[in-house]
């Protein structure tokens, strides 16, 4: 079933379907504790894509020869691996947002979101499919990362990367750039969400429905024209 | 009074769970009756007190003597994976009936970050062998004390009526917030 899959479709999926953040509320501790700027999500956003990247390239080249039994333990080697390079990078060349960051870089070792692509994903299929999906569920990831990021930054600072965008006029909530109004937003932001899949299942749900209806018409009409 | 500082800072006032946002994912995931999130709070804290002991030794008598800082993230993460296999082996020995109560939550304990994070705050603040040891224990209480107030609070919202949309992770996530704004009351115990 899985070869049916288009390539785009390998990509697109992770944007919105299976959107690690919304749909499946996955990664949830560097999403919440990064965002207080939009550009701090930014950054975790790429140095996480990163890592799913490079990890999906190497685990699904090399998946044949991983034995079943130590596979979790090899994902977390390599994933620890590439998480060392991004640490390392970003302090030589990034020391403040480095700083900014902290202890949640190495932390991306644990995101659930990158060893779960990789024992759901890349370990049954071709490099290609890997990195594609890779980029995919990445770039859902940092979408999460900016939208929460720019609420929160908006509200609680009056600014957007750094440029303000309210009037001085607007009092900023500081608890927005506490740690309960990162639990608020994302709490509002998955309730939307949720409801906006609801919303689609019912429509999708009536016009079947409604074909169905249409269907069991039509040959009610058909029928006494057949006799 | 150095430790007393520091346990109640990890426990109540620098919350793991809502003030670094460290093991979010059990913190949803098994806040849903008080009996198991104390099991796993319980879990989570003895992991913690042996992670924050050997992450300890494993820093400053391998990690630093050698120069090898660079290794830190591999490392920890490794130990951390063989130490809560290595505890559960231990624990179906010594003690069937904790081993019964701990069940699942032991080996999902590897996963949660709050662990890998207590090992990388303590060599960041470089604290001393003591100061880690009441750090890790100070941690998993505070863990523990924020993961039973939550079930508590979500085995009363069983008869609450939460528009559908807002079931689940999101109604959690709401009032995870509102128990920040709480907890914030203790920031100036210290």
């Amino acid at each position: 079933m899985k070869k049916n899959v288009t390539l785009s479709k390998e990509f697109l999926k992770g944007l919105w379907d299976i959107n690690p953040v919304f749909r499946q509320a996955l990664g949830l501790c560097p999403l919440l504790a990064v965002t207080v700027s939009a550009i701090n999500g930014i950054a975790m956003g790429l140095a996480s894509t990163f890592v799913l990247v490079s990890a999906s390239l190497l685990i699904s080249s090399i998946r044949k020869l991983i034995p079943p039994q130590v596979r979790i333990a090899s994902f977390i080697v390599i994933i620890a691996t590439f998480v060392t390079i991004v640490d390392l990078v970003m302090k030589a060349k990034f020391p403040d947002l480095s700083k900014e960051l902290g202890p949640f870089i190495p932390l991306i070792v644990a995101n659930c979101v990158i060893l779960g692509r990789q024992e759901a994903f890349s370990s049954k299929n071709s490099p290609g499919r890997a990195v594609l999906d890779a980029f995919g569920i990445g770039f859902g990831f940092l979408i999460a990362l900016f939208v929460l990021g720019s609420i929160r930054e908006i509200l609680g600072s009056r600014t957007i990367l750094g440029f303000t965008v309210l009037p001085d006029s607007f009092e900023p909530w500081i608890v927005m750039i506490l740690p309960a109004g990162a639990f608020l937003t994302l709490g509002i932001l998955m309730g939307i969400a949720n409801a906006y899949n609801i919303r689609k299942e019912r429509i999708a749900k009536q016009t079947l429905m409604e074909k169905f209806k249409m269907a069991v018409a039509g040959r009610n009409v058909n029928q006494p024209e057949a006799k | 009074m150095e430790l007393i500082i520091i346990f109640i800072s990890a426990a109540v006032v620098n919350n793991f769970v809502l003030a670094y946002f460290l093991g979010i994912c059990p913190f949803i995931g098994v806040s849903n009756k008080i009996t198991s999130a104390v099991s796993m709070g319980m879990a989570t804290t003895f992991v913690m007190t042996i992670t924050a002991i050997v992450s300890w030794l494993l820093f400053n008598l391998v990690l630093v003597p050698y120069d090898l800082g660079f290794l830190q993230i591999p490392s920890f993460i490794l130990v951390i994976a063989s130490l809560v296999q290595f505890v559960e082996m231990v624990i179906k020995k010594v003690s069937q009936s904790l081993y019964r109560a701990l069940g699942i939550f032991l080996p999902l304990i590897t996963t949660n970050c709050a662990i890998l994070g207590l090992a990388l705050f303590a060599s960041m603040r470089s604290y001393t062998f003591p100061e880690s040891v009441v750090f890790g224990v100070g941690a998993g209480a505070g863990f523990t004390l924020a993961l039973t107030i939550m079930a508590g609070i979500r085995e009363e919202l069983e008869l609450a009526e939460v528009p559908e949309a807002f079931k689940g992770a999101p109604i959690t996530l709401i009032i995870a917030g509102i128990l920040a704004l709480a907890f914030m009351g203790f920031a100036g115990m210290i």
